[in-house]
């Protein structure tokens, strides 16, 4: 009996934890905001008929109901990903929806709770419901998996920030609107030799995370081509909170730079930490560190003089940047992030890729086209040299054949608090 | 025909059941009339059947409670897909490198199980339950930091990087990545192995459980002192029971993972050793039909959930508490025996073993 009591209390245990996770405050809006979406899409849906039946006659334009899916972790322990990034695909959906030029997007998203697993059986239901392309998945493990399926499937993947190269290897239908770990972690070599930053560097990463792992292995290659000098390497786990040793060690290594290849929680710590010991050293970050000054109860003092690689600075002046911001500001109540303008950026790519391809072979109707058709479509046009996106996180992306993307990283310096370019 | 033992006849309603489950899900599967969603389960559902049947033969069976399942799976899920990705080229036929694969992760299972097992199963009760809990983790981090390829000279280990591996650039592939995992994985399981895999599994089990073993496990389980005074060796047949169990629970892990193309040491955490639990909770502790029933029931009710988008998981957790509340309410109870014995029109069979227990 006490056993049975015992494993109860566990069970009740875990089921408490699992509510935790669904019940997250911001979701309750997202669920809205997405029966919103929906039953805006529908309305939009019977009046664009019309418009259909009318730009139908026009060359090169694209028209009829294009079915996209979402993949991402909108609950769970990497919730804030993805519904981060759901909320930007959703505003470039409804941007897109508005300009009533005959074409009509249904979205759905899915959650994978960043979990390979979760995330098939995910991309199973989008294919019930029909999918034609979709945008995902956000985190890299579940689109490794999912990517597999959807080759086999034929069905178009275009991935706002899954970072691996493995998402992409081998196979043609899956594309990145971020940059993979390997070009982060040698364009930060490159950035720091090129400017002469420093020759001593200590590095500290997770080394339970794919993504802080992927980037320091290829840091450290370029590095060492480069000459730079790794004095000091250190590794974490997510349940560490305290990294005087990582820090101590670094300072005693006698290193001038510090690279963070990862998020920015446990960086805002480690940089708590070098200012406990008064170690002075530049610290440089990737685009993992984006988000570090909205960390409530931070010290944003701390973390002036931190330079970062990252496509996306919430900050940036230029209209489009500017509106997006509001936008988001508006539906999610919060600073998009990263993960966010490369979802909007995906549902663009996506559409602007269409658009290209109508321009050139005629007016398309992409209602009744199945997911194979679509995905034939669309690899022929982002992979074409001629095809480029201005988006929030690049001007002119362009995509190789193998599914990276290509555009300059923007390097960030904190001053005073907020993101300046350099 | 003679009448059959009382656990004969179970043990055949428990082969039936999974028969039958196969033949629908297979006319099903070929007339294309089940969704995709429920397809891509197929797999999954067979593999969490066998890891709650075999965390039944410890918990159940054995009395101990064992909180470090997840564990033994990932270490067949790792040692399968090393071996399969290994015998690549030199095995063709995806069906036999799957079996390699399976037994091999039973074995490497196993012997974890021994090594685990000979210095946890001293411990009684709760004790044994936190160390079991502590291992699953170590486990996992042990994978978190374990690199592995595989080149023309033959497979390599590392502890430290990817790097350190030493891998011939042109001929080598990295197998295991740390935290990121196996990727790459050609994916070989099939609906009709991991039926097989149910069924050798309830074979192994039932067997064990009505055999002299079984006979002493129980005894064990119910009366320590009152079997070793019988002269039963307590740190064996417990040893046997759990070993049994791990190395189910590897073969489980390797089956799962030749069905993704990726696989990662996080995915097998203490989250996951608590789910198992729950079906085997759920399905009733010592109660083989049972747990089949809740494993299956479980790892759909999340996907036909999906209607409450985000309050999937939340709308999950009730149904789980409901479901405990009515399974251990006595009304019902007394209701389901009566059912039972107005069916059967047989004498006084109230007082079920499996649900008074």
């Amino acid at each position: 009996m006490k056993k049975k009591l015992l494993a109860l209390l566990l069970t009740g245990a875990m089921v408490l934890s699992l509510a935790a996770c669904g019940a997250d405050a911001g979701t309750a809006d997202s669920a809205a905001d997405a029966t919103e979406t929906q039953t805006e899409t529908t309305e939009t849906e019977e009046t664009t008929e019309e418009t259909a039946a009318a730009a139908e006659t026009t060359d090169g334009a694209v028209t009829g109901t294009l079915k996209l899916g979402f993949i991402g972790p909108i609950t769970g322990a990497a919730g804030q990903y993805g519904s981060l990034a759901n909320y930007g695909a959703q505003i470039a959906v409804e941007e897109l929806n508005a300009l009533g030029n005959g074409l009509t997007i249904e979205y759905q998203p899915e959650d994978d709770v960043h979990d390979a697993e979760t995330s098939v059986n995910a991309y199973n239901t989008l294919k019930d419901w029909n999918v034609q392309a979709i945008v995902g998945c956000v985190t890299t493990t579940p689109c490794i998996a999912v990517a597999s399926e959807a080759y086999s499937d034929r069905v178009f993947m275009l991935t706002p920030s899954a970072s691996s190269p493995k998402v992409t290897e081998d196979r043609d239908n899956v594309y990145q609107v971020c940059f993979s770990d390997p070009n982060q972690g040698s364009k930060s070599a490159e950035y720091i030799s090129e400017n002469n930053l420093a020759t001593k560097v200590a590095v500290i990463y997770n080394n339970a995370d794919a993504y802080s792992t992927g980037i320091y292995q290829t840091f450290v290659s370029e590095a060492e081509n480069r000459g730079l000098e790794v004095v000091s390497t250190t590794t974490f786990t997510d349940d560490t909170t305290d990294f005087s040793v990582q820090v101590t060690d670094a300072k005693n290594a006698g290193a001038e730079l510090v690279f963070l290849p990862i998020y920015y929680q446990p960086a805002s710590l480690i940089l708590s930490e070098m200012d406990k010991q008064g170690y002075e050293a530049t610290v440089f970050g990737v685009d993992g560190m984006d988000g570090i000054l909205g960390i409530e109860g931070f010290d944003t003092s701390l973390a002036e003089g931190v330079m970062l690689l990252t496509p996306f600075a919430a900050d940036a002046t230029d209209d489009a940047t500017v509106s997006f911001v509001k936008k988001f500001n508006d539906k999610a109540g919060e600073t998009p992030s990263q993960f966010a303008a490369d979802a909007y950026d995906a549902v663009y790519t996506i559409v602007e890729a269409l658009n290209a391809y109508a321009a050139k072979n005629g007016a398309l109707d992409v209602t009744d086209l199945s997911a194979e058709e679509l995905c034939d479509i669309l690899i022929s046009t982002i992979s074409s040299d001629d095809f480029s996106v201005d988006g929030l996180t690049g001007a002119g992306m362009k995509w190789n054949a193998s599914g990276e993307v290509n555009k300059s990283p923007k390097a960030v310096i904190i001053k005073d608090g907020v993101y300046v370019g350099m | 025909m003679k009448k059959m033992k009382k656990h004969t006849k179970n043990s055949f309603l428990n082969y039936g059941i999974i028969i039958l489950f196969f033949i629908i899900f297979q006319t099903l599967v070929s007339t294309k009339h089940i969704s995709n969603s429920l397809q891509g389960q197929l797999i999954p559902i067979c593999v969490y059947i066998v890891m709650a049947l075999s965390l039944n033969l410890v918990v159940g069976i054995s009395g101990e409670l064992s909180l470090g399942h997840a564990g033994f799976m990932s270490v067949g899920a790792f040692s399968g897909v090393i071996v399969s990705t290994a015998l690549k080229h030199s095995v063709e036929n995806g069906a036999l490198r799957l079996l390699i694969a399976v037994i091999v992760g039973a074995i490497i299972a196993s012997v974890a199980g021994v090594i685990i097992g000979i210095p946890v199963l001293r411990l009684r009760g709760d004790y044994l339950a936190i160390v079991t809990l502590a291992f699953g983790e170590i486990i996992k981090n042990f994978l978190n930091v374990l690199y592995v390829g595989v080149d023309a000279n033959g497979i390599h280990f590392s502890l430290k990087d990817e790097a350190s591996l030493g891998l011939d650039m042109a001929t080598g592939t990295t197998i295991v990545n740390g935290p990121m995992g196996a990727v790459g994985i050609t994916k070989i399981s099939s609906f009709f192995s991991a039926i097989l895999l149910v069924l050798v599994t309830l074979f192994i089990i039932q067997n064990m459980v009505y055999s002299r073993t079984g006979r002493a496990i129980k005894a064990i389980r119910d009366n320590r002192i009152a079997a070793e005074a019988c002269g039963l060796n307590v740190t064996k047949y417990k040893l046997v029971a759990f070993v049994v169990s791990a190395a189910l629970a590897g073969s489980a892990g390797a089956l799962y993972a030749l069905n993704y193309s990726t696989v990662v040491p996080k995915k097998f955490d203490f989250n996951t050793s608590i789910l198992i639990l729950v079906f085997v909770v759920l399905g009733g502790i010592g109660n083989l039909t049972g747990s089949i029933i809740a494993a299956a029931l479980l790892t759909v009710l999340p996907e036909l959930l999906r209607a409450f988008s985000d309050y999937r998981m939340l709308v999950y957790a009730i149904v789980l508490i409901l479901v405990m509340l009515i399974t251990n309410n006595e009304k019902a109870r007394i209701f389901t025996t009566e059912l039972k014995y107005r069916l059967k029109f047989k004498k006084k069979q109230i007082g079920n073993k499996e649900v008074s227990e």
